[in-house]
């Protein structure tokens, strides 16, 4: 059983979310193994109401043809509106009233067709092969099974590109980000259900906006992992506009789905219970959007004695690194001050004996140090300083640094 | 006696017992590291707010760290929402907090961003231990913070198995905490001679709780590396 759609839009995508097996017969044809979907939705009507109601969902207008013979079904497809089934065996009494011209002849055979009167296929069909041998050859021949719907031949099936893209130009230019959320939604529902049908997800969604001055503006989402929410990815795609916008309004929106398998994991009564994913990365591009880009994350050590050498990760992504067993009494902790406070030092006998740093203003009571500490001396980047623990005479204690630059409050201990 | 009370009384007497209506069990308690603190106050409540407050160099960042690194241990999802860029990951990783479990919000001196972060963290879901630090922020500016903002937030973490904890220089939170730890210093320990070999060793301070149902002040040191 054969399949065929005619029409406008993106029939191949339509075709191959019903059959893996899919031939692009002409621009505006498709043509599809359309055997087994009768087990999955019934007789062949059934099958066609299936496509149509897809079709529709993605509003696309076709017509649709169901024969057992390809091109059969695409010869009903080109010639009758809406859903055509043809009952195995009554392909030419079906297809008879169609007109010849359907089959494409070249010029010289259509005129030679018409010089006989011949203008339906229920005419060619009639004619005798011998006689259609002599006077047209091989061409004629293949005319004549074509209007008999009598035809066998495999479909050159086309190579699935599982490339989950769609844009949308607009009539008018888009300045403000709400009106552009509808067309977003969209784009974005249609391309889920593309990969809904396919049991996929993905991890990665591109939009590109060609904008009113001929320029275009791209931004990449990336999620920790694949999913298919439609809510999240329109929240995320407004706040990351809404963070970084477009220059000028928007003509022309596409977008872009990277495919990825979806996630399965399993979760278990005693594992501790963690952020869905998808919820925290909106919960990150909010909090981005309040505190600004770059201040969300989770802080990694860099490999340096540099003091507060870090560097921000993505959240809670799950690392290799070894785990430090906690130790049983807490640990002294530095609270730090960024930037480091400029400290006025008074100095007696080469040690710090009083400092003001603002609010902060004191003798120093205690002290330990100087640690003399150094690196990257070896780069373009060096530094340097020396460190005291000191304490003031209220009893609060402060690390207070010396480097080329003068002296600072580097923290206080708490 | 209403008919609620007559329905309660007959209820009662199906069942065989009397049967306390009222109250709402006890929340879980999650361990702060300090030995002392657990036994006294039996740890730290979930779906509750705990307010950790005290003067610079009185422990309360110490304790916070414990926390977290018995959190970060038990693999739970933490937050800390930095008010004022305070957070050293070096002095952390040294207390046992494990870096890749923790979100670290920096909110960038605003007290206003670093609630609202708070209350977004808290609806996600999720986190084990949620931490407002607004530790170096100027009382002055803590005080404005109405106490609507606080019971938004208590109300908001109600129900849910994260541990909200928020740290000052004073209480801010007043009747909004479940349990309030006053931390003050109560000895700084150095060793070695003045000027030659001298070294910061710890501090030991006084936990202290002044709700009535959880009355004590246990004490803990906070070692130095």
């Amino acid at each position: 059983m054969f399949a065929s759609l005619h029409g406008n839009g993106p029939l191949t995508a339509l075709a191959f979310e019903f059959s893996p097996i899919v031939e692009q017969t002409a621009p505006g044809t498709v043509t599809f193994d359309a055997s087994g979907l009768d087990r999955l939705f019934g007789v062949p009507q059934d099958v066609a109401a299936a496509i149509a109601r897809r079709a529709a969902e993605l509003q696309l207008q076709v017509r649709i043809a169901i024969a057992a013979n390809p091109d059969a079904a695409i010869c009903a497809a080109r010639g009758f509106s809406g859903a055509s089934i043809i009952p195995y065996g009554d392909e030419a009494k079906f297809l008879a009233a169609l007109p010849v011209s359907l089959l494409a002849p070249t010029p010289a055979l259509l005129e030679t067709l018409e010089r006989w009167g011949i203008r339906r296929f229920q005419d060619l069909a009639a004619l005798p092969p011998l006689g259609i041998a002599e006077r047209l050859g091989p061409e004629g021949l293949r005319l004549r099974s074509l209007a008999r719907g009598e035809v066998e031949r495999k479909l050159l099936a086309l190579e699935d590109p599982l490339r989950f893209d769609e844009e949308i130009e607009l009539d008018y230019p888009v300045e403000l980000l709400e009106p552009l959320a509808f067309v977003l939604a969209r784009l974005i529902n249609s391309l889920a259900t593309r990969l809904a049908t396919r049991a996929l997800a993905t991890t990665e969604l591109r939009l590109r906006l060609t904008l009113e001055n001929r320029a275009t503006h791209e931004r990449t989402l990336r999620l920790p992992v694949p999913t298919l929410d439609t809510k999240a990815f329109l929240k995320l795609l407004q706040l990351d506009l809404s963070q970084h916008p477009p220059a000028a309004a928007v003509l022309k929106v596409r977008m872009e789905m990277i495919p990825a398998k979806p996630q399965s994991t399993q979760s278990g009564i005693f594992i501790p219970a963690t952020p869905e994913p998808v919820k925290l990365e909106l919960t990150i591009a909010r909090l981005q959007s309040l505190v600004g880009a770059g201040r969300v994350g989770s802080p990694t050590l860099l490999n340096t004695h540099r003091p507060g050498a870090f560097r921000m990760a993505h959240a809670l992504t799950p690392s290799t690194a070894p785990v430090i067993p906690t130790p049983g009494t807490p640990r002294l902790t530095l609270r730090l001050f960024r930037p480091p406070r400029a400290a006025q030092v008074a100095i007696a006998s080469g040690h710090p004996t009083f400092v003001t740093a603002g609010p902060i203003r004191g003798k120093i009571h205690d002290l330990a140090g100087p640690w003399r500490t150094s690196g990257d001396w070896w780069t373009a980047d060096p530094w340097q300083r020396d460190e005291w623990d000191i304490a003031l005479t209220g009893g609060a204690l402060y690390r207070l640094c010396c480097d080329p630059r003068g002296w600072f409050l580097d923290g206080s201990y708490d | 006696m209403g008919t609620g009370g007559a329905l309660k009384k007959q209820f009662e007497s199906l069942l065989g017992g009397h049967l306390d209506w009222q109250s709402r069990p006890a929340p879980e308690c999650v361990p702060s590291g300090v030995a002392a603190l657990d036994t006294s106050t039996g740890g730290l409540p979930r779906g509750c707010l705990t307010e950790i407050y005290g003067p610079a160099s009185s422990g309360r960042t110490s304790l916070l760290f414990s926390i977290l690194a018995q959190a970060t241990a038990r693999e739970e999802a933490c937050a800390l929402i930095d008010a004022e860029d305070a957070f050293d990951p070096t002095s952390a990783t040294a207390a046992g907090v494990r870096l890749d479990r923790l979100l670290w919000v920096r909110s960038n001196n605003n007290a206003e961003h670093a609630l609202k972060a708070a209350d977004l963290l808290i609806q996600g879901g999720g986190f084990g231990l949620v931490i407002l630090d607004l530790g170096d922020l100027s009382p002055a500016i803590a005080r404005r913070i109405s106490l609507t903002s606080w019971f938004r937030l208590r109300r908001a973490v109600e129900n849910t198995p994260t541990v909200l904890i928020s740290l000052a220089r004073q209480s801010n939170a007043k009747t909004c905490a479940s349990l309030q730890l006053e931390c003050v210093r109560e000895r700084t320990a150095w060793s070695g001679a003045l000027h030659s070999s001298r070294l910061l060793r710890a501090i030991t301070a006084r936990a202290t709780s002044t709700q009535r149902s959880k009355i004590c002040s246990p004490v803990f040191t906070a070692t130095a590396l």
